[in-house]
């Protein structure tokens, strides 16, 4: 279920914690996995858990606990749009609804074609470059006005 | 976005070069300077809380508490492994200061971690980071891995004879794993849900050890303090109140940003500092403290001083030094349902009062901005709100309430007027 490259990038997470507290690194394990799979179905769930050495429901709680674990499969973009109110003050509900008309779809939801993903999500501790959304986890974007979420969009292909 | 530094945390910084972050640019600085002072003058544990103490640094994660103080509270002595650990899990609405530290200024957060395991004898550190600010975790992987190299990680720091490890832990979206227990199961590889106190930390922490756990911009004035002294640092803000203090500034003015300033300025200079309102309008209310603080009206708050003690005076509290200004256009009862149910969706759940409670208080304010609100409906939020402060486990509970006691504290005229009338007493 996971790549020998998953595998090691999860053998990096656990040198960071005593050898028997291996459920340390569920959190990056579970992440990594979600990397190589797009969002964690009960079987990448489970094969984490082996990997560690923990019952499957310890990885379970972690997954289901946590809100940027993809719980159903995702478009090959995810956008998560704060929305919260440091950032609604400064346009973040706005490009909610903005990024919500262009694509055609209402958050937690995929544009037919499988590519873009709409989140609504809460503080990410960046309000001061509101509007903000972050990436596929990872990048944020700031200063998302309309033009600069046309932008964005067209560069993803 | 804006950062005004004049103080501590940031000292030195160029925030133009994109390399300022760097070990080497820290070290021309001054960086690790207070590590050198530790092992060249053997400066010892007690020298060291005794300056701390002095400082009069208090917790920059929220609650204010003396770092010098919860330090001594480690016992040093005991024997078996003791950890320190950072709390980056920055996630109260409004605030982004943490992020700005460990993008902008990361060794000095290393650094203040390298002194706090001397200082309490804990070998191993962790530094638990908001899973949101991914690119932030990873530049603090890269910065840690420059200090490994240097010889400020590892075994016998500086030949002291003192060894100390750092690693960088993330987050993956859940406000709960900023309170301190929270972040600990969390780190444990559990759900983050937080655990009884006591035990507090310094006696029960992760994995069952002593352990203390504190902000990243508490860590990172310590170097400022070790390498200065306690007395300069408390003397740059006002007593009971020391040092410089990062303010998140958001919503409506000129200059969103974070801004380093004395404690104690007055809250009118701060604005000045940002730019203003923005569109020349006027204040109405503005959260001190982050999004769990009281709102504060306009008057009130540009009488206050930006300090713990002025702040609490006042009503509220300077928590994590999150200000959000709000101007004469913005509806309060939106504003409010929208924090409701930041607290509602984020809820771990545990506590029966606070799982339920904030669904309650969301579903209410909900219906009163949507037009459907009831006569009865102020007196219903004041009533669950009883319920859930001081019932649960965490403060997550309080923080909830605390927005509403604020909001019909000051603006119930507004909350009734949506009621009666079913619309905004503001265009928006
Ligand atoms: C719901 C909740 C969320 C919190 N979030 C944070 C946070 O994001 N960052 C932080 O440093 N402290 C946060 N705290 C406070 C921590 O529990 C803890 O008091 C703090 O990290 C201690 O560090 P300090 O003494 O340096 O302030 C939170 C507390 C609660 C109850
Ligand atoms: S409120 Fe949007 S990032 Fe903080």
């Amino acid at each position: 279920m996971l790549s020998k490259e998953s595998l090691a990038k999860i053998d990096r997470e656990l040198t960071k914690y005593p050898a028997e507290q291996k459920r340390s690194a569920l959190m990056s394990a579970l992440r990594i996995a979600q990397l190589e799979h797009g969002w964690l179905s009960n079987d990448v769930v489970e094969a984490v858990a082996d990997y560690l050495g923990l019952p499957p429901i310890a990885a379970m709680e972690v997954a289901t606990f946590y809100g940027m674990f993809n719980r159903q499969p995702v478009g090959k973009f995810k956008l998560t749009v704060c929305t919260n109110l440091p950032c609604a003050l400064s346009g973040g509900a706005d490009a909610g609804k903005y990024l919500q008309q262009k694509l055609g779809i209402g958050y937690g939801e995929t544009t037919a074609d499988g590519k873009f993903t709409l989140q609504e999500g809460e503080c990410m501790g960046a309000c001061g470059y509101a509007p903000v959304m972050l990436f596929n986890n990872h990048t944020m974007c700031n200063h998302m006005t309309p033009e600069a979420i046309d932008k964005k969009l067209a560069e993803l292909e | 976005m804006a950062t005004f530094a004049k103080g501590v945390v940031f000292e030195g910084v160029d925030f133009d070069d994109p390399n300022s972050w760097r070990l080497e640019e820290y070290v021309k600085r001054g960086g690790y300077a207070g590590l050198r002072r530790i092992a060249d003058e053997k400066l010892t544990q007690d020298q060291i809380i005794a300056e701390m103490k002095l400082s009069a640094l208090r917790g920059r994660g929220g609650a204010g508490f003396p770092t010098g103080l919860k330090w001594s509270f480690m016992p040093r002595s005991f024997p078996g492994q003791k950890y320190l650990v950072c709390n980056t899990d920055e996630g109260e609405p409004g605030t982004f200061k943490d992020l700005d530290i460990i993008w902008n200024n990361p060794h000095a957060l290393i650094e203040g971690m390298i002194i706090g395991g001397f200082t309490m004898g804990a070998t191993v550190g962790y530094n638990y980071i908001h899973g949101e600010v991914f690119e932030a975790y990873e530049r603090f992987e890269e910065a840690i891995e420059e200090a490994r190299a240097a010889g400020f990680l590892g075994a016998n720091i500086l030949g002291c004879g003192f060894d100390f490890q750092l690693h960088a832990h993330h987050g993956y979206g859940a406000y709960i794993c900023g309170e301190e227990t929270a972040l600990l199961e969390s780190l444990e590889g559990k759900k983050g849900q937080p655990r009884f106190k006591p035990p507090f930390p310094a006696s029960f922490g992760l994995y069952g050890k002593p352990t203390t756990i504190n902000n990243t911009e508490t860590y990172a004035s310590v170097p400022y303090i070790v390498r200065n002294g306690g007395q300069k640092f408390l003397e740059l803000g006002k007593p009971n109140n020391g040092g410089t203090k990062l303010f998140s500034i958001s919503g409506h003015v000129n200059r969103p940003g974070n801004y380093e300033v004395p404690l104690g300025m007055p809250f009118a200079e701060l604005l000045e500092l940002a730019g203003g309102m923005r569109n020349g309008k006027k204040l109405k209310a503005v959260i001190p403290g982050g999004s769990s603080a009281p709102v504060l009206p306009a008057d009130i708050m540009m009488n206050c001083t930006m300090d713990f003690d002025s702040i609490a005076k006042a009503g509220s509290m300077l928590g994590s030094g999150a200000v959000i200004v709000m101007d004469e256009d913005t509806c309060m009862v939106r504003a409010l349902e929208r924090l409701s149910y930041f607290y509602f969706e984020e809820s771990c759940g545990q506590c029966t009062p606070c799982r339920e409670g904030t669904g309650w208080l969301y579903r209410v304010i909900h219906r009163i901005e949507h037009g459907h609100g009831r006569p009865e409906d102020l007196d219903l939020l004041l009533s669950v709100g009883a319920n859930i402060a001081g019932r649960t486990i965490c403060a997550l509970g309080d923080a909830a309430v605390m927005p509403v006691q604020g909001m019909l504290k000051h603006f119930r005229s507004e909350f009734e007027y949506h009621i009666e009338n079913k619309r905004c007493l503001v265009d928006h």
